[in-house]
């Protein structure tokens, strides 16, 4: 049996808005349309979509913190909205928007708690501990209030914490949202290692791509409330047809760059921008390129979730 | 649901006793806001006093029976606010979206919340309200026959279960309107202060509302009535005057009914 399993789930929202001087307008939004997906034990899926697409709202209901409206899910063999507590006890969960720390607590204390509230046997919490302050680098934070540590020492914090009760699956909601390069990549690096080490299912929500293609075999597209791709990465490119972006500084402005299987669609002074296909490597084209243009720098940009999107709207359009 | 309940209170205990520790690293703040406590909530009992110095009664009770009245309202009062005193936030938990956090947790949210900044300092309110109402046990000229003596802790047990039930229900309504904790606040604290006096002041359909709507006179109003033994302005049979486990009973099944509901219909904070 998967871990995960969802079966036709949405969920929506009324709203009301204000019309005008006095009037109400109630509104359904929703937020999730007859989802259906299964997740495996020791999977790391990555959940991508715009924003508003509908992935927060999807990981509360794994979670039992909201009720879907109509459909079945089951997260390790329980229904999360009626055996919340319970489930609590075998799931992991980040907010990348907020902490599930205590504010006013050092880090080590919030960590202390949780043991108590988790009862976690003191082996496991001992080498948990060991081995997140290591891999995580928390050391010299512990002692520091969950308010005044940065944003990517937060976010550590409240992985660690997510972790401490070795869950078998862990949620984790833009967890990479607000963090410079350098945090983005620990975590991620960490994010494999947990995933492959301890086992640990994970679905993960994000809208930056780089996440994904670093750590995610499997990915599922979410777009206004319907799932739209549940597939292989290169699956993703190849349906979408999404195209990366070459940037090439040359030493001097020239002539448009042309190289087998790029496109130059913009050229600026001795800055030139190429596309090619996502599912190529970009290694040939560069050392192509490098051979006969006398270039300053370059860099790869990767397509955006929404391009991806609108590129697959564009390849296969769906009915309704 | 022996093991359920087992592991609930352990969980208050711990969340409680994290935030003792806290509130005691700031000892000197810690002792202030408690006296302060202590005298501001005393405020009531003097315009109490200052009263008396011109009457010797107030609608048939003397000074000694409504300290009685009041310490016993007010006890309860205490009582309850120092165990969940802080689940008026939720509102403002909703609001923010830090009540999401409770709900991902292994103990129940409702414990959570209850046990959320609890604060040692309310203390100073109980100690204040017991104060009183030792005073008044001493000074009162009754017959203390068995009965009357064991109506003494039922009165605080009940009571306090009352108070704690309409404190949950105030909050489960925020769950429906997020920023109701005023309105809730004035039927608790409000309600107590009403409590705090002699029944026989008011007009026969407050005392109605306050014994079949918001059951206050259960706290302490029949309680004393037995044990002053006075008569009952609505003329009840004398059995009311001992149906306060009725009444906390029927109070804590609405309050759990409330909060499941309001924990079922919670949408959450779209980001
Ligand atoms: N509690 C809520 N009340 C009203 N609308 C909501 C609520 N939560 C989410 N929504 C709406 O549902 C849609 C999906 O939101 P969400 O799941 O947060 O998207 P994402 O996490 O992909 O950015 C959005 O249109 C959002 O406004
Ligand atoms: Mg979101």
């Amino acid at each position: 049996m998967s871990v995960i399993e969802v079966q036709g789930v949405s969920r929506s929202f009324v709203v009301r808005r204000k019309v005008g001087w006095l009037g109400r307008e109630r509104e359904t939004v929703h937020a999730v349309r007859d989802l259906h997906f299964g997740v495996e034990r020791g999977e790391m899926v990555g959940y991508i979509g715009p924003n508003g697409a509908g992935k927060s709202t999807t990981i509360k209901m794994l979670t039992g913190i909201l009720v879907p409206t109509s459909g079945r899910l089951t997260v390790a063999g329980m229904v999360p909205s009626t055996q919340r507590t319970a489930l609590a006890r075998r799931i992991g969960v980040v907010f990348g928007q907020r902490t599930t720390l205590w504010w006013d607590l050092p880090l080590r204390d919030s960590f202390d708690l949780l043991r108590r509230i988790y009862r976690i046997p003191d082996a496991r919490y001992r080498a948990n501990m060991a081995t997140f302050t290591e891999l995580l680098d928390l050391a010299e934070i512990l002692d520091t209030p969950v308010r005044q540590l940065s944003l990517g020492q937060r976010m550590r914090g409240d992985i660690a914490a997510a972790l401490l009760h070795d869950p078998e699956v862990v949620y984790l909601d833009e967890p990479t949202i607000g963090l410079d390069v350098i945090s983005k990549s620990s975590l991620r690096d960490f994010l494999r290692e947990t995933n492959r080490e301890r086992g640990v299912t994970i679905l993960l929500t994000t809208h930056d791509l780089v996440d994904i293609e670093q750590l995610c075999s499997r990915v599922m597209v979410i777009d206004k409330g319907s799932l739209v791709f549940d597939g292989s990465l290169d699956g993703l490119h190849a349906l979408g047809d999404a195209r990366r972006t070459l940037v090439v500084d040359l030493v001097e402005p020239g002539e448009p760059i042309r190289s087998l299987g790029a496109d130059t669609v913009k050229v600026e002074g001795p800055r030139q921008w190429l596309t090619f296909a996502a599912d190529t490597s970009a290694a040939p084209l560069v050392a192509d390129i490098a051979r006969r243009y006398q270039v300053a720098d370059l860099s790869i940009l990767e397509p955006s979730i929404e391009d991806v999107i609108k590129q697959m709207y564009t390849r296969t359009p769906r009915e309704g | 649901m022996v093991d359920a309940a087992r592991s609930d209170l352990r969980a208050y205990a711990v969340l409680a006793w994290m935030w003792i520790r806290v509130s005691l690293t700031y000892r000197t703040s810690f002792a202030i806001m408690t006296i302060g406590q202590f005298l501001i909530t005393g405020l009531d009992f003097v315009a109490i006093l200052v009263m008396f110095s011109n009457v010797d009664s107030l609608g048939g009770f003397s000074l000694a029976e409504i300290a009685f009245l009041y310490g016993g309202s007010a006890l309860c009062l205490g009582c309850a606010d120092l165990v969940l005193g802080n689940i008026e936030r939720l509102g403002q938990r909703i609001r923010m979206g830090t009540f999401d956090v409770m709900l991902v947790r292994p103990v129940s949210a409702y414990i959570q919340m209850c046990a959320d900044q609890f604060a040692l300092r309310r203390l100073g309110r109980i100690t204040q309200a017991g104060v009183v109402f030792a005073w008044a046990i001493v000074a009162l000229d009754i017959d203390w026959t068995w009965a009357r003596v064991a109506m003494i802790p039922y009165l605080v047990v009940f009571g306090t279960v009352i108070f704690l039930a309409l404190f949950t229900i105030g909050a489960a309504v925020q769950f429906w309107t997020s920023d109701a904790s005023e309105l809730a606040n004035a039927f608790t604290y409000g309600g107590s202060t009403l409590a705090e006096y002699p029944m026989t002041i008011y007009p026969l359909e407050a005392v109605k509302a306050l014994t079949f709507v918001l059951p206050l006179t259960f706290v302490n109003w029949y309680p004393s009535l037995f044990i002053l033994d006075k008569p009952d302005p609505l003329g009840l049979p004398s059995a009311v005057q001992f149906a306060a486990p009725v009444a906390a009973a029927v109070l804590s099944l609405a309050a759990a009914t409330c909060w499941r509901a309001g924990i079922r219909r919670y949408r959450s904070t779209g980001s």
